[in-house]
């Protein structure tokens, strides 16, 4: 068990979420895009050049970038 | 009139449904954003009259995007009789919380459980009729794209609509905030209906996707595809215009041509050579187009927009933009209007003007059409889709400049999130119906600009009736002629000036207006031109059209989007100043280098 976040990731780690620290209107979507605290995450992979993250969260394929990742807290079992 | 709206999140398939209920013509694409506009259609149902409205997608009731502020003002202002909730059933564990917070609104509502032809293939069961016990309503599985399960879910719509209309809580927004309530409540529902399989079957999706993003190869294979992509538009396409501009000019001569020769001869010229001609050139190009936009079909709904944004978001954060702002580029090789429009699903305003003041420097299939026409005329059958390829990159470097060199006025902090759906294809329906929506819009155009335009070429190129033709003594050859300080630097003789003017009105004109300038259509008109003009001087006058002041539908679009006077000259200026400076350094540069 270790506390880190979702941009510290590596591709194929799965983990599980612990927080989000989001304005407002980024948590609501990402509440929308099912990011919640407890649901288990995968990230798939990372694009080059400092690129965004495609993750999974439950049957949805998301991708964001490593700045809104850093502020999703999850924990590596 | 009794009302239904079609709500949900974005890329649930709404517009595909709205399109079966309807057979109307909603633009559908899998990318979540593709309707921004409101979109109604009228049916019978039970025996009356029932408007449908197709509203945009929206992730939540909370949401501050300009096209979710839309929905909200609208399910505020116009309670529907019936809200009828589309929920993508293999996404269900998430997006039941929409359908929470639009069941706490108290309205009457009927569930669409969409796409269950992909739970199915991706293993995911559903219990629809526990679900519906549950939660009160009814709910239905059904595929819009191919139908399954409608008629059960039509009935239950027909039947609904005779509930009287509820009236809206007035406290929408408190009401919204208890979303703790929603959280509980949607986990026991799901508990007790849905199963997910552990992990998804989508292996296709999967495997495609490790090559088409992989992080090497995804790049050369985005402009590898894009490559294949107009080297094919160009090599079916062409010879497909090229014969139908010869049998234009057949039935010209053979049918029109003795038809009207009782007319007085300056009435049979406007008809022949002005109208007549002007519109087969630019009528011939309907295939091309129709070509072309059964491609865009292909990639959009094909879910590779979406990974187009993944690739490019890199290269798109440091010019002050994200993935999204190059996929609107991509949506504006179709047609800058929809692109614009687009990018309403931005929140930041900053970001929404930046992304909107690089759209207009995207190829548009209306200006592909001039391409398409020059480097026929001008360059050899190998060259020619280089050519017009190298376009394409021309067409993405300016925009790149000028989002490098506005970044810094248009500053924002965007967070960029964006679903990544699986990969789908159209159906031949789905297609045809795109085909015909992209004609149907040309043939608006058509009668609504391009015959005016022709008509006013016409016009100039023959007054006064004393001078010769689209001679230096007509009004056109005067207008070029004081224009030539402008354009001769670019290698922009006085006939390509007065197209250019009318280009302004609608991109199509150009051509149009050659063939009506030069009195000649078809390969005449290319000959004619190819035999005036060196390579040099066409692919200046090539640049130019790329870049110049986009079409009017674009400038009002830009208007009515950004409602800024100052942003829409600047948008104007910039293009203007932009075509003039590139197309003077090509010209004088190659000139310089003795071509
Ligand atoms: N497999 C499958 N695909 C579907 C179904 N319904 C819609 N689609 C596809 O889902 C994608 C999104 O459909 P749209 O109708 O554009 O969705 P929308 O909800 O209007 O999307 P926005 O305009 O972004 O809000 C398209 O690729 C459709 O072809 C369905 O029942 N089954």
């Amino acid at each position: 068990m270790s506390a880190t976040t979702l941009a510290a990731l590596h591709p194929g780690d799965i983990a599980t979420i612990v927080s989000i620290h989001a304005e407002e209107a980024l948590h609501l979507r990402l509440l929308a895009l099912g990011f919640r605290s407890g649901k288990q995450i995968e990230l798939i992979r990372k694009a080059s050049f400092s690129g965004p993250l495609q993750v999974r969260v439950g049957t949805t394929d998301v991708m964001l970038r490593r700045v809104e990742a850093a502020k999703i807290e999850v924990q590596k079992p | 009139m009794k009302r239904i709206a079609l709500l949900g999140m974005p890329n649930t398939g709404k517009s595909t449904l709205f399109n079966r209920m309807t057979g109307g013509a909603a633009r559908v694409g899998n990318w979540p954003g593709i309707t921004v506009e409101l979109l109604s259609g009228k049916i019978l149902l039970g025996g009356d009259m029932v408007e449908i409205i197709d509203l945009p997608g929206i992730y939540d009731l909370h949401g501050f995007s300009d096209d979710e502020q839309v929905v909200r003002h609208f399910l505020h202002d116009n309670v529907p009789d019936l809200a009828l909730v589309i929920l993508n059933t293999t996404q269900i564990e998430r997006q039941m919380s929409l359908l929470l917070q639009l069941k706490q609104l108290n309205m009457n509502i009927v569930v669409i459980l969409n796409m269950a032809d992909e739970a199915k293939k991706f293993g995911i069961g559903v219990d629809a009729e526990k679900m519906s016990e549950l939660l009160e309503m009814p709910i239905f599985l059904l595929s819009a794209k191919y139908g399954g399960g409608y008629p059960e879910a039509l009935q239950a719509v027909t039947k609904a609509l005779r509930y009287p209309t509820p009236g809206m809580a007035e406290q929408l927004r408190s009401q919204l905030e208890q979303d703790e309530h929603i959280e509980t409540e949607m986990a026991r529902v799901l508990k007790h209906t849905v199963q997910v399989p552990a992990r998804l079957s989508d292996s296709l999706t999967e495997k495609l996707d490790s090559l088409i993003l992989h992080p090497w190869l995804g790049l050369p294979i985005f402009f590898a595809v894009m490559y294949l992509l107009f080297q094919g538009i160009f090599i079916f396409g062409q010879p497909i215009q090229g014969g139908i501009a010869a049998a234009f000019t057949w039935l010209r001569e053979t049918a029109l041509v003795p038809l009207l020769a009782s007319l007085p001869q300056a009435l049979q010229g406007l008809l022949l050579d002005g109208i007549y001609n002007g519109l087969a050139t630019v009528a011939a190009f309907v295939p091309i187009i129709v070509l072309f936009f059964l491609f865009m079909a292909i990639v959009e709904d094909s879910g590779y927009l979406s990974r187009a944004a993944f690739l490019m978001d890199a290269l798109m954060a440091r010019l002050g933009l994200d993935g999204r702002g190059f996929v609107m580029l991509l949506m504006g090789f179709g047609c800058n209007v929809p692109a614009l429009m687009g990018t309403r699903v931005m929140r930041s305003r900053a970001m929404r003007l930046l992304t909107m003041l690089v759209i207009p420097l995207s190829l548009c299939s209306a200006r592909l059409q001039v391409f398409i026409f020059f480097s026929a005329a001008l360059f050899s059958p190998k060259a020619a889709p280089i050519v017009l390829f190298s376009l394409y990159l021309f067409s993405f470097a300016t925009a790149i400049i000028t989002a490098l060199i506005f970044k810094n006025r248009f500053k924002n902090t965007e967070p960029f999130v964006l679903e990544l759906p699986p990969y789908r294809f159209p159906t031949l329906r789905q297609m045809a119906l795109r085909g015909w929506l992209e004609v149907r819009h040309f043939l608006r155009r058509a009668t609504k600009f391009i015959v005016a335009g022709v008509v006013m070429v016409w016009l100039l190129t023959h007054l006064p009736p004393s001078a010769a033709p689209a001679s230096a003594d007509t009004l056109s050859g005067m207008i070029g002629g004081a224009l030539q300080p402008f354009f001769a630097p670019l290698g922009i003789n006085e006939q390509l000036t007065i197209a250019l003017i009318f280009g302004f009105i609608a991109k199509e004109i150009v051509i149009g207006a050659l063939a009506v300038i030069y009195s000649l259509s078809g390969d005449a008109l290319g000959n004619a031109i190819g035999q005036q003009l060196d390579w040099v001087q066409a692919y200046s006058f090539m640049l130019f059209t790329l870049l110049y002041t986009p079409c009017l539908a674009t400038v009002a679009t830009l208007q009515s989007e950004s409602k800024q006077l100052k942003f829409t000259a600047l948008s104007l200026g910039w293009s203007l100043g932009l075509a003039w400076l590139i197309s003077f350094a090509f010209y004088q540069g190659a000139r310089a280098l003795g071509y």
